[in-house]
């Protein structure tokens, strides 16, 4: 066993109205960022678990994104980085 | 008849509810903690409004794994009446007994205050009491009470007239000018497939005492008491 640091991103679905992100976006216009297209706003959570390789620390953690760490109503995720901590 | 009332860390509405059931519609009611397995005899579930757990991770994500939720799980699947309200229907959609999700209000901010809600159906537990298309004032408390589902759950809940409340416009309406917090079809409440579970963002437990303005809330509960002691 071995421990490992598995970092998820999770961001409103496509087609969900993310007013956080519209928000954003509106600002960074208003900054002079004109070529922002879409912002989303979502959490990034980072979790150090004990697994028989980075495989396996990343099932786990898809797990539980599925039972508790996103929603799928209204949630995607996807894991961004499997490292040794 | 007896209403079982679920206190999680952060409910801030058990009380009301439990006031509104005694001194509003002279019923028994039991305070359950979150952390017991007892339904106390419990007739009527009600999941009250607040902020479980602080809202940590999203609206009702932790509350639905507190030890009383499957109890409540297995009383909602015999059939047993739930209530579910605010904060509550936030736990109800985490927990799977109701489809769909609340989220983020659409215009960001926190809404306190009286909105209109038209009765949509008048033939469920929770909801005999009310006239047909009735108009209602009810106070909202949340920030994130934007009902989303996708277009299957919307057309289901649309179908099978599960669309129990709609946020509606001071003529009456469903525009986008009634709709608090962007809710899709101005949806305020739904009920679950078998009838037997019922969540709301609004609050009738507080619109339960004349002495506060109409108390369009009381006729919920009445309905509850009709209909289980038939």
């Amino acid at each position: 066993m071995s421990r490992y640091r598995v970092s998820v991103h999770i961001v409103p679905r496509t087609g969900v109205l993310d007013p956080q992100g519209h928000a954003v976006a509106d600002a960074l216009h208003s900054l002079g960022f004109a070529q922002v297209r879409d912002v989303r706003v979502g959490r990034h959570v980072v979790v150090d678990a004990d697994a028989e390789s980075p495989e396996a620390a990343g099932t786990a953690v898809r797990a539980m994104c599925e039972r508790l760490l996103a929603n799928p109503v209204i949630e995607d995720f996807e894991i961004a980085s499997i490292a040794r901590p | 008849m007896r209403f079982g009332i679920v206190t999680f860390p952060g409910s801030n509405s058990d009380i009301d509810a439990y006031q509104t059931v005694v001194e509003g519609i002279g019923e028994d009611a039991v305070m359950l903690w979150h952390k017991g397995h007892d339904l106390a005899g419990a007739d009527v579930l009600i999941l009250p409004g607040g902020f479980a757990y602080g809202d940590y991770l999203r609206a009702g994500a932790i509350a639905r794994f507190s030890p009383i939720m499957r109890e409540v799980g297995a009383f909602a699947d015999r059939g047993g009446r739930v209530l579910a309200i605010c904060n509550g229907f936030q736990i109800a959609c985490e927990a799977g007994l109701l489809p769909g999700a609340l989220v983020r209000n659409a215009g960001l901010t926190f809404l306190g205050r009286s909105v209109r809600v038209r009765v949509e159906n008048t033939g469920t537990a929770f909801t005999n009491a009310y006239a047909p298309g009735q108009v209602l004032r009810l106070p909202v408390a949340h920030g994130d009470g934007r009902f989303v589902a996708d277009a299957a759950v919307i057309d289901e809940l649309e179908g099978e007239g599960r669309v129990v409340m709609r946020y509606v416009d001071a003529a009456g309406e469903v525009t986008a000018e009634g709709n608090p917090n962007g809710s899709m079809h101005n949806i305020a409440g739904i009920i679950s497939a078998a009838g037997n579970v019922l969540g709301l963002m609004p609050h009738p437990e507080r619109a339960a005492d004349a002495l506060l303005g109409a108390p369009d809330g009381l006729r919920m509960f009445e309905s509850l008491v009709a209909r289980v002691t038939a």
